[in-house]
C-alpha cells in the first residue's frame, strides 16, 4: 500500500493516486495523520502545499504528516516527491539542496526529457543509467541549486538521480539537475510530473516506471 | 520587542528579480545602476529576542541560500 500526501494546496495528489492504481495500491494520507503504520511507500505530491507563502515547501514541512513521512524514511522506506513535494522534502533536511525561482522567472509547464544517471537505490537500479524519459514539467520554482563542494559530493556518492537531456535545461538547474536521491537512496525527489505520464494517450508513459519502483522497493529492500 | 530580519540570497546565488528590476531601470531612464538583488524584510514582536535567530534558521530563511541579518528595536 502506497500513501499519497495530502497538504491543503496540494493539487497533484490524485493524479498521483490514480498513477499508484495502475502498479500497485494506494490511498491518500491527510496532513494530520502521523501513523504510516502498514505503508510500504510514500509519495509526496506536487501543488502549492499551505500556499506556498513564504518558499515553495518551507511551511509543509512542519506538517504531522512529514514528520511522520521523515521518520519512514530514516527507517528506509522509500519516499517520491515531485515538484512541490521535492522542494518539502528539501526543506525538510531529507534531500540536498534547494529550489530557487526559475531562472527566467515564468511558470514553465511543457514536455522535457530527461536522462537517469547511475544512481543508487530502488529507483535507480529500477530505471537504469542512461534511460531517456519524457515526462511533463509545470513549475516556478525548480531551479536546483545546492554549493560546488556538495554537487561534487552528490555527484561522486550516485546521488544525482536525473539531468535535463542536453539542451533542455528549463529553469536554470546547477548541472541540469532535475532529481536528486538521499544518501541512501530510498528518497528521491525530482521536478518533472511522472504521475502526468502513465498513458500514451497523453503523450508518454514514461512516468510509470518511477511508481513501478515505489511499488517494488519493500521487496527490492528485502532482497 | 520589535525586531527586523532582513533576507537576502546568498552571494554568487543568481537572483533573477533583481536582474529582471535592473534590466527594467534603464527604461525608465535610471542609467548606472549595478548589481541589484531582491530580498525581503520581515517585522515582528516577539516576547523572546533571544530565539529570533533560531527561528530565522528554522523557518524564515533558507541557509543554503539565503543570508539574513537581525535587528532588534528594544
Amino acid at each position: 500500500m502506497i500513501g499519497v500526501i495530502q497538504f491543503p494546496g496540494s493539487c497533484d495528489e490524485r493524479d498521483a493516486l490514480a498513477a499508484v492504481r495502475r502498479v500497485g495500491e494506494g490511498r491518500l494520507v491527510w496532513h494530520e495523520e502521523t501513523d504510516l503504520a502498514g505503508l510500504d511507500g510514500v509519495v509526496v505530491p506536487g501543488g502549492f502545499s499551505y500556499g506556498d507563502y513564504l518558499r515553495a515547501g518551507a511551511i509543509a514541512r512542519f506538517s504531522p504528516a512529514m514528520e511522520a513521512v521523515s521518520r519512514f524514511a530514516a527507517e528506509g522506506g522509500a519516499v517520491l516527491g515531485i515538484c512541490n513535494g521535492f522542494q518539502v522534502l528539501c526543506e525538510a533536511g531529507l534531500l540536498p539542496g534547494a529550489l530557487l525561482p526559475n531562472e527566467g522567472l515564468r511558470f514553465i509547464c511543457r514536455q522535457v526529457g530527461i536522462v537517469a544517471e547511475d544512481f543508487r537505490g530502488p529507483f535507480g537500479s529500477e530505471i537504469g543509467a542512461g534511460k531517456r524519459l519524457s515526462i511533463p514539467i509545470k513549475h516556478m520554482s525548480g531551479r536546483y541549486f545546492a554549493p560546488d563542494d556538495e554537487l561534487n559530493r552528490l555527484e561522486a556518492n550516485g546521488q544525482v538521480a536525473f539531468r535535463y537531456a542536453a539542451g533542455e535545461n528549463p529553469n536554470g538547474s546547477v548541472r541540469e539537475i532535475a532529481g536528486v536521491v538521499n544518501e541512501s537512496g530510498n528518497v528521491l525527489g525530482l521536478m518533472p510530473h511522472p504521475e502526468h505520464a502513465v498513458d500514451p494517450l497523453t503523450g508518454s508513459d514514461d512516468g510509470l516506471a518511477l511508481f513501478r519502483a515505489l511499488v517494488r522497493a519493500p521487496q527490492a529492500a528485502a532482497a | 520587542m520589535k525586531a527586523k530580519i532582513l533576507i537576502r540570497p546568498k552571494d554568487g546565488i543568481l537572483d533573477p528579480q533583481g536582474r529582471a528590476v535592473e534590466r527594467a531601470l534603464p527604461a525608465l531612464g535610471f542609467e548606472g545602476v549595478h548589481e541589484v538583488r531582491v530580498g525581503r524584510l520581515v517585522e515582528l514582536e516577539t516576547d523572546d529576542p533571544g530565539k529570533v535567530d533560531a527561528l530565522c534558521e528554522k523557518l524564515l530563511a533558507n541557509p543554503l541560500i539565503e543570508d539574513y541579518e537581525v535587528e532588534i528595536d528594544g
